[in-house]
């Protein structure tokens, strides 16, 4: 049963810069099935907002996709010829981005960034493609969307702003939304409205969704599997409830100690929270052998020196690290 | 080692570093450098062409076009780097106080660099020259003036930005006084506009004052500027071009000089690129 | 206002604190109406205490920070500091107290001057209150770098050489150097990468305990609020809506504002999705608060009365406020 959406084989991205090349994406592997919510979860440099604007083919200069292949219903998308690709953005693929300020054209009401898309896609008239998007600003429950669709972005709050975004993304039903951080700039209340909404109107409309995020509390309520992103590999990935049950890899079992958790202080005395050694290492000089090596508690003599293999954990759940060969 | 630097990544730079010391060099060494008194009238020699004893060839009078454009380059340092000095030291003060205090003082101050602005700067180098007369410190204090609005609005806005910033909270924060804020934190993050405004103006500075020369309100003839030189010239274009195209060539040097210099330094005195 | 530590006198006290920004719009309008970013607020804090004032945005919290340091002059109000009124202080009776209170920022990228060394950034503050030598000021800015987990190498490096983490430490450095009573957080870790924020919070607490600090801690999250607080204020449009200890408040929160706020939070722990409390509509705006209580419009318990008259703060237990009409709510 082949509903495997969209398949990432050893994609490898890279910025050239005088200071030398950094390996952003640094031969990325992992699929998304149809329909299916997928969290990317990493901090800064590991590589996941990269990952996906390489799927659009969107990276800006210096950077260049080198090596792989982003098979989208079995096409090679980095071989297609741009106009094709351009069809695709927006149209199968689409996404959002964290800040939705900049994302929208100040100088344009909020219909005419709705419509372009859909007339430029589907060939449609302008009033046909405003009823369309007055019921997508419904659904994305802006009340009087009628009248809001006629407003500057500047007139809108950050979360009505961001649901603009999302009513934009899903307007052409995509088979694939990749969404940036899409709540990070928001209030933790908003946030909670932005996310039930984009996952009730995937859900229904069976939009495949990239999560990309740093906050693994969103990860674990609304995705379905995890990739776990270090300096431009992924180092565990597997169905939610493994992740987060039994991490394999000591980077997951690091960044999931080192979150303060609600609900889990007893009694008095501060407690000191787990604290991983080190940073995140430059994408310019990378370590030898495993990229976490040097702050990795359960470093081996093997692990400065040789990549780690990919090893099966259990069913789905695999990981990059010598621990488990 | 920030000179070491400026070899190392910036040859450009050293190019435009290069073309400014050359001019100074020769300002300096004029009577050495010049193969004839530059103010030495020779009828006879009168347009002749560029020779081996006449390098750039002569002018109407006969003088020598080189020794006259290499004494000019006294002339155009001294006028230009002193005017440019003028118009940032107070353009600075002005703007700084303006951004800083913002409300009244603020207001004051940018009304009166909209009015001086307002008038076309040729225009008020010439009500200022004809109030003054016209002799060398007169140029040099009308265009430092005319400069002023330009170098004020550049460090208010910069000011402005810089003020917000956190790290001039945390200052406060200490208890310093707004004078070391701006002196330890403010300014010296105006340093990078600063410079190119500084070597853009450099540039006009020096064509100004051609322009001026042109009118006869620069520095009185026969004294050899090269804006009076050009300005000779351009009644002799058809029979003897060569009057004009060695100042022109002159001036377009050390504009580019200034301006490559002009942009190094700002790189060079950046932390973030060491 | 006291906590359950009334023992000791208070650090800092705010009585009706108040700010009101002139807003631009009305350029033709009579009285143009204020921005109420701090609307009349009470709280103390305690020595060798953190106090966590969190909310969203626009409820406030970073304006207070910024009013208790006297870096904005409150419209109403009065402040204590040690005992002092500092409220109306011109600039130099402030600087006696002003080593005494420091801040550190959210932003590790625009706190620090990027055209000074770290020593100069750390040891500003010595130039004004120390007559020191040269060679004692060196010490001591080298004793906190190591305080704060800096290697001393760093000492002539620029701000832009060092990653989010290490910036944050050398602003928490800068604010320790001169030995403060009260340091004020204003996000300290929003900017930062999960795993570095772990190791700034455990570096606030090591020092808290060595130097006996207290902290104002300004924040939205509130996972981190549980792990650090002694007392907690909750703040909505200006306002405090409800204030108690770390344990009243999260075993018991009553505001249900606060309720909202807690169960927004995304648990990283796999179950079915939580039934949330979503709130409807956004956070209205402070030029023109709702009439009663602010809260009212998107309250889910809201009755007749809210919306007429402003509930005032009641004592539910001891030590723990809450302003509501009908607290606490099942």
């Amino acid at each position: 049963m082949n509903d495997i959406l969209l398949n990432l084989i050893n994609l490898e991205t890279v910025f050239q810069t005088r200071n030398g090349v950094a390996k952003a994406v640094n031969g990325v592997s992992f699929h998304i099935r149809k329909g299916e919510i997928v969290g990317v979860v990493g901090e800064s440099g590991s590589g996941k907002s990269v990952t996906a604007l390489s799927i659009l083919r969107l990276v800006p200069a210096p950077g260049r996709v080198i090596s792989g292949k982003i098979l989208f219903h079995e096409e090679d998308l980095l071989q297609l010829p741009m106009a094709k690709m351009r069809q695709i953005r927006g149209d199968r693929i689409s996404m959002i981005f964290q800040e939705p300020m900049t994302s929208l054209n100040p100088a344009l009401i909020i219909e005419d960034q709705l419509i372009e898309a859909l007339v430029t896609h589907r060939k449609i008239s302008r009033s046909e493609a405003r009823n369309r998007a007055i019921e997508m600003l419904r659904l994305v429950e802006i009340s009087t969307p009628e009248k809001r669709i006629k407003d500057y972005p500047h007139h809108l709050s950050g979360g009505m702003r961001q649901r603009v975004m999302i009513a934009e993304a899903l307007l052409l039903n995509p088979d694939l939304l990749l969404a940036d951080e899409p709540t990070t700039a928001l209030d933790v209340t908003i946030q909670a409205q932005i996310l039930d909404v984009m996952y009730k109107l995937t859900q229904e409309m069976g939009t495949a969704v990239m999560l990309i995020t740093h906050n693994l509390g969103l990860v674990a309520e609304s995705a379905k599997r995890v990739e776990v992103m270090y300096a431009g590999k992924v180092v565990e990935e597997g169905p939610v409830a493994d992740i987060f049950g039994n991490p394999s890899h000591p980077y997951t079992k690091g960044l999931l100690k080192s979150i303060p958790v609600p609900g889990q202080i007893n009694g008095e005395g501060d407690q000191k929270l787990y604290e991983m050694k080190g940073i995140i290492p430059s994408l310019f000089k990378l370590p030898t052998g495993c990229t976490f090596h040097p702050r990795c508690p359960e470093m081996k003599s093997i692990c400065n020196q040789e990549h780690p293999p990919l090893c099966t954990v259990s069913p789905g759940h695999q990981v990059l690290c010598w621990h488990h060969s | 080692m920030v000179w070491t630097k400026l070899l190392r990544t910036n040859k450009i730079g050293l190019i435009g570093l290069a073309v400014i010391l050359i001019n100074i060099l020769v300002a300096l060494m004029a009577p050495w450098v010049a193969t004839h008194d530059p103010l030495k009238i020779n009828i006879s020699k009168q347009f002749a062409p560029p020779s081996k004893e006449y390098l750039f060839g002569a002018d109407e009078y006969g003088r020598d076009i080189f020794s006259r454009v290499i004494y000019g380059t006294r002339y155009s340092l001294y006028i230009s780097v002193l005017s440019v000095l003028i118009s940032c030291i107070f353009g600075v003060i002005f703007g700084a106080i303006a951004g800083y205090y913002g409300e009244w003082a603020d207001e004051i101050i940018m009304r009166f660099m909209d009015a001086v602005m307002s008038l076309p700067g040729i225009l008020l180098c010439i009500g200022i020259m004809a109030v003054l007369g016209p002799n060398l410190h007169n140029v040099v204090i009308a265009l430092g003036f005319v400069y002023i609005p330009r170098f004020a609005r550049i460090v208010r806005g910069s000011v402005l930005s810089l003020r917000q910033k956190e790290f001039v909270e945390a200052s406060i924060a200490m208890g310093n006084s707004d004078l070391i804020i701006l002196l330890r934190h403010i300014l010296p993050n105006c340093t990078a506009p600063l410079i190119v405004t500084a070597s853009t103006t450099l540039a006009y500075v020096i064509l100004a004052e051609a322009s001026l020369s042109f009118l006869g309100l620069g520095t009185p003839p026969p004294a050899p500027s090269w804006g009076n030189i050009l300005s000779e010239a351009r009644d002799f274009m058809l029979q003897n071009p060569w009057m004009a195209v060695f100042p022109g060539v002159a001036i377009s040097l050390l504009v580019l000089g200034f301006n490559l210099f002009g942009d190094a330094l700002r790189d060079l005195l950046d932390p973030r690129l060491r | 206002m006291r906590g359950l530590m009334s023992v000791t006198e208070p650090l800092l006290k705010v009585e009706n604190l108040k700010k009101y920004f002139p807003s631009r719009k009305g350029l033709f309008a009579r009285t143009p109406s204020p921005v109420r970013a701090v609307d009349g607020i009470d709280f103390e804090i305690y020595p060798g205490e953190t106090f966590s004032l969190v909310g969203e945005s626009g409820c406030g919290k970073s304006t207070t920070g910024r009013l208790i340091l006297r870096l904005i002059e409150p419209t109403e109000g009065q402040i204590w500091f040690q005992g002092n009124d500092i409220t109306a202080l011109g600039r130099k009776a402030m600087r006696p107290f002003r080593k005494s209170m420091q801040i550190i920022f959210q932003d590790p990228y625009s706190s620090l001057d990027p055209r000074m060394t770290i020593k100069d950034i750390i040891g500003e503050g010595l130039k004004r209150y120390d007559n020191l030598k040269p060679q004692q000021r060196r010490d001591m800015i080298l004793e906190m770098m190591s305080k704060v987990g800096l290697r001393s190498e760093h000492y002539n490096h620029y701000p832009h050489e060092f990653s989010g983490g290490q910036r944050q430490r050398i602003g928490i450095a800068r604010a320790i150097i001169l030995n403060p009573k009260l340091v004020v957080a204003d996000e300290p870790l929003s900017a930062l990468d999960v795993s570095i924020q772990a190791q700034v919070i455990n570096l606030m607490q090591k020092l808290k305990h060595e130097l006996h600090l207290s902290y104002l801690l300004i924040t939205h999250d509130l996972s981190v609020v549980e792990h650090i607080s002694n007392r907690i204020a909750v703040m909505y449009l200006g306002k405090i809506v409800e204030l108690a200890s770390r344990d009243q408040l999260f075993s018991q929160p009553s505001h249900p504002y606060t309720k909202a706020l807690f169960s927004a939070i995304p648990i990283p722990k796999v179950g079915q999705r939580k039934q949330r409390i979503i709130l409807k509509g956004d956070v209205p705006s402070p030029i023109n608060p709702p009439s009663g209580c602010r809260f009212h419009p998107r309250c889910h318990y809201t009755q007749k009365i809210c919306a007429e008259l402003p509930p005032a703060l009641k004592e539910i237990e001891m030590g723990h406020w809450a302003a509501c009409h009908f607290p606490p709510h099942e």
